[in-house]
């Protein structure tokens, strides 16, 4: 995707959440994050001489972490800033997803698309991702280019600048985005609702790419205040991984990095969610041939590695999820989508496990022809209950841990999927060395945790369905003769 | 159904033709080949730094094998593949799910799919001694006894049929469907499945479809991963064991090549949805033909490469028309279409198309600047490492090798023979390929403009 400006579905809690959440998208997506810094720009990074990633701190507050992977001349850099659609307020929704494109579009000493074109003649590939916790950026290059890479992103990081023109022309390509990712898919629409509905007060109510109207009534200047806000270098995590020395990225991270002033981050409101008073329910009516139907209960999130009644929750709930829906002729496969009675054409189940603000866990499914969506409902609970009721087997438990180790050392291929995790551990305030302790902490999980969890969290009063109900299309409908007059609306 | 959700890919797809090969190498990527005595041809790089190895075998069994009557004929019957076990000997039947947990137990991965052109089986495996032994040994007996089970293949079909016809409510899925009929007429490429062919497939015409063209002297077997050549032999050896072995291998039917078109050809449907979808192409040319490098080189300048292409300062940056807008071309055996595609407010399409076919004319009357193709040139050959930076991308790059015949140094040329293309180089080549007066143009949800 040369297109550097995706809302991340690959990264945090759009993929974990996703219909068919591999085991690989909830790691990735609960995986990683920053360690306090604990060194200084010059100082000891602890970390042994082999490959393990090493973490430090500028004297401005931007935190640097560099893992080392020397089978191929490249190196990828992620500039990480805790700042996302978690942030924006009432009004200003789709803000830091805008923000992400306009990143592109000049700085003081850089004309409109010439960042981009920089990159290309190095031979870069790069991209962008919003998602609620984070915005990141990235280039992968050989490696003997990340310093030129660094200049660059430290430079829009720094002074990215652009005129009301350049922004009212990138804002209608935002728009695009937005009819493609979400108005003209039902589901993705569907995903909309339920988290209108099941957040009230969190952040998480509303959509990353932003409602429509609030994109029509966006200004320039609400772009550049959200810059100004949040883009400061204690919000910012340096990420490079790739064929690079660590004591020569800290050089020149400080060298470009280095002399963006320090400044304060601002306060974060809280904004917590209230408990929620009953199950709430919600409808969306679109053009689709097929019902599906979203379950999402409110569960703890884990907010660090170490045990706690919160932490170990969370973890057996992701336990939980992926002997529902882990593996094909896991447990949801079975029950729902297989034999002559079936009621589902696919079953998901996942667990979000780590965000900065309330976790769900989902269930998901679409109905097979002659079966609703009530039905399908229905099935996905009971299997649960049974869970609650009989608790699962030791194969299953053993089956589950196997696939979270070998995940880890494929990963291992992908410096990109190494700085991401990374990265989003930093996001979330977890440790350089997250993943394998999240991973040794799952081999503890019990079949005892996993039934508690099942009989814990699933009750009435913590879900939030949302119900696809297909629409035909209006056969008689035919474009409409110009000129129609005001602006097209758009079809949901 | 892949067809169409090729449509879809965003632009670095236009890069796949490239090699990728493994970072582990930089300055030679030595592929290691040979034929074993059954006849599959085995292409090796070894990548100790992971203990972990990636296979993939691919066979001249893809969709362009399908009877016109049963399209997805190659699709199903990979996906079937997946479904179940025969009993070998002592070794027991699996079902789907027990084949399911086995792959789970391993903490490893087998599927097989099928392309255009190519059924592909893909094993991703831990190399620890124990595992590996038993990951192997289950794949090789779901190579050589799928057991295609009758009950298994009525309920996908039934999935199948619904998830179609839920594809056909979204615009994207609309255009695709329309254009490939057009660019492709009564070529296989252009063969669409649906409920219909699905119903018209048996799990007998599966069996037939793979006993045909899954044969260990078809085989083309790539790997990457902490294995020496010695294991490398060995280990395909035994994923092949349970195949029939063929006396000689006699060539499968030839499948005729796709006719240009004669005219150029407007389709216009009316639809309701939020953006309306363009597709503009025409047949384009097939891997093996000479000018695969000029063309690819000319599509990174047109529209293949992200924000830096014509298409995509023009239609997006400078207009703000279209989310996604790409060009790139996907040569095959056969001549894959070119194509162009972008998605826009549906008052503004008509602007789009103009704009968009303005360009294509542009470049292929004109051809690019010097200066356009030195920063393509510098973009494709100074980022050839990033094609080769993991197992992944470099076991692409050996089976692209092996699949169209390539030498095996490709790689290892492949920066200069980039280096030497010129601008009247790929200004002959698109004149050779492609006639901006004879294409196809697809626009599905268009509205008028409004006043």
């Amino acid at each position: 995707m040369p297109i550097p400006t995706s809302l991340s579905p690959s990264s945090g809690r759009l993929a974990a959440l996703g219909l068919a959440a591999a085991l690989l998208g909830l790691l990735g997506g609960c995986a990683g994050n920053a360690p306090p810094a604990r060194d200084s720009a010059t100082a000891q990074a602890e970390a042994p001489a082999s490959t393990g990633p090493q973490q430090f701190r500028l004297a401005n507050g931007l935190t640097v972490i560099v893992k080392p992977d020397h089978r191929a001349p490249t190196a990828v850099q992620m500039l990480w800033v805790r700042a996302g659609a978690y942030d924006e307020v009432d009004g200003t929704s789709g803000v830091a997803h805008v923000l992400e494109h306009m990143m592109f579009k000049g700085t003081a000493k850089l004309k409109p698309g010439e960042f981009s074109r920089q990159v290309a003649l190095l031979g870069g590939r790069e991209n962008a991702f919003t998602s609620y916790d984070h915005t990141g950026y990235y280039q992968q290059v050989p490696a003997g280019h990340l310093p030129d890479v660094m200049a660059l992103e430290s430079d829009r990081f720094a002074h990215n600048q652009w005129s009301d023109d350049e922004f009212a022309k990138e804002l209608e390509v935002v728009k695009e985005e937005r009819r493609m990712r979400t108005d003209d898919n039902p589901r993705a629409l569907l995903r909309e609702q339920l988290y209108a509905a099941a957040f009230v007060a969190s952040p998480y109510h509303r959509p990353v790419v932003g409602w429509m109207g609030d994109l029509d009534s966006l200004q320039a200047d609400d772009v550049r205040h959200f810059w100004q806000r949040w883009y400061v270098p204690a919000n910012a995590a340096l990420v490079v991984a790739g064929d690079v020395e660590p004591k020569q990225v800290l050089a020149w991270a400080e060298k470009t990095y280095g002399g963006i002033p320090a400044r304060a981050v601002p306060e974060r409101k809280p904004r917590p969610e209230p408990p929620q008073p009953g199950e709430r329910r919600v409808q969306v009516k679109a053009p689709a041939e097929q019902a599906a139907v979203y379950l999402a209960f409110k569960v703890p999130r884990l907010t660090g590695v170490e045990p706690s009644p919160d932490n170990d929750d969370a973890l057996a709930l992701t336990v939980l999820s992926a002997v529902l829906d882990g593996y094909q002729g896991a447990r949801l496969d079975r029950a729902l989508t297989q034999g002559p009675d079936r009621v589902a054409d696919a079953a998901g189940a996942g667990n979000g496990l780590v965000g900065r603000g309330p976790q769900l866990f989902m269930l998901s499914g679409v109905p097979a022809q002659g079966k609703t969506a009530a039905q399908v409902e229905a099935a996905l609970r009971a299997q649960v209950k049974k869970i609650a009721d009989e608790g699962v087997s030791a194969a299953e438990l053993a089956r589950v841990k196997t696939q979270w180790v070998a995940s880890q050392v494929y990963e291992r291929d992908s410096v990109m999927a190494q700085a991401q995790s990374l990265g989003s551990n930093w996001v979330q305030g977890l440790p350089l060395d997250a993943d394998d302790r999240l991973i040794e902490r799952l081999k503890t999980v019990t079949a005892a945790q996993v039934q508690a969890v099942a009989k814990k969290y699933f009750g009435d009063d913590q879900l939030t369905v949302a119900t696809l109900l297909p629409q035909p299309r209006d056969p008689n409908w035919r474009p409409r003769k110009p000129p129609a007059g005001a602006r097209l609306e758009d079809m949901h | 159904m892949k067809k169409i959700a090729a449509c879809a890919c965003l632009a670095w797809a236009g890069l796949g033709f490239l090699p990728q090969t493994a970072g582990l190498a930089q300055a030679a990527t030595p592929i290691q080949h040979w034929t074993q005595p059954g006849g599959a041809q085995v292409y090796l790089v070894p990548s100790p730094g992971i203990p972990m190895l990636d296979v993939q075998l691919d066979f001249d069994a893809g969709d362009r094998r399908d009877p016109a009557a049963q399209a997805g004929l190659a699709g199903v019957t990979a996906m079937m593949a997946g479904k179940g076990v025969a009993a070998q000997g002592a070794a027991p039947a699996l079902d789907e799910n027990r084949l399911g947990e086995a792959w789970a137990d391993l903490g490893a991965s087998f599927g097989a799919d099928a392309g255009t052109d190519r059924m592909s089986f893909r094993l991703r495996t831990l190399t620890d001694p124990a595992l590996l032994k038993q990951a192997v040994a289950l794949a090789a007996r779901q190579i050589a006894a799928p057991s295609f089970p009758a009950e298994v293949w009525q309920r996908e079909r039934q999935r199948l049929a619904a998830s179609i016809r839920e594809a056909r409510t979204r615009p994207g899925t609309v255009a695709g469907i329309a254009y490939e009929h057009a660019v492709y007429g009564n070529h296989p490429y252009g063969f669409e499945t649906t409920p219909e062919t699905l119903a018209a497939i048996s799990v007998q015409d599966m069996q037939r479809f793979y006993a045909g063209h899954v044969q260990p002297c078809r085989a083309k077997v790539s790997l990457v991963g902490a294995v020496t050549r010695p294991e490398a032999d060995a280990l395909v050896r035994e994923l092949l064991a349970g195949l029939p072995a063929q006396a000689g291998c006699a060539p499968l039917p030839p499948v005729p090549e796709v006719q240009p078109l004669a005219a150029a050809r407007q389709i216009d449907i009316p639809f309701q949805s939020a953006q309306a979808h363009v597709l503009i192409g025409q047949p384009g040319y097939p891997r093996s033909d000479p000018d695969h490098l000029a063309l690819t080189l000319g599509n990174y300048i047109l529209g293949g490469g992200g924000f830096v292409s014509r298409l995509t300062t023009q239609v997006r940056e400078k207009r703000g028309l279209s989310y996604s807008v790409y060009s790139h071309f996907s040569p095959g055996l056969h001549a894959g279409a070119f194509t162009v595609s972008l998605q826009t407010r549906p008052d503004q399409a008509a602007e789009a198309v103009a704009v968009a076919r303005q360009v294509l004319a542009d470049f292929v009357a004109g051809g690019p600047t010097d200066a356009e193709v030195k920063a393509a040139q510098d973009n494709l050959v100074n980022g050839f490492p990033l094609l080769l930076d993991s197992n992944a991308k470099l076991l692409g790059n050996v089976a692209n090798i092996a699949w169209n015949n390539l030498p095996l140094d490709y790689l290892d040329t492949w920066t200069a023979r980039m280096q030497r293309i010129t601008a009247a180089d790929i200004k002959a080549a698109f004149t050779r390929k492609l006639d901006p007066q004879r294409m196809v143009t697809v626009v599905v949800g268009a509205q008028p403009a409004g006043g």
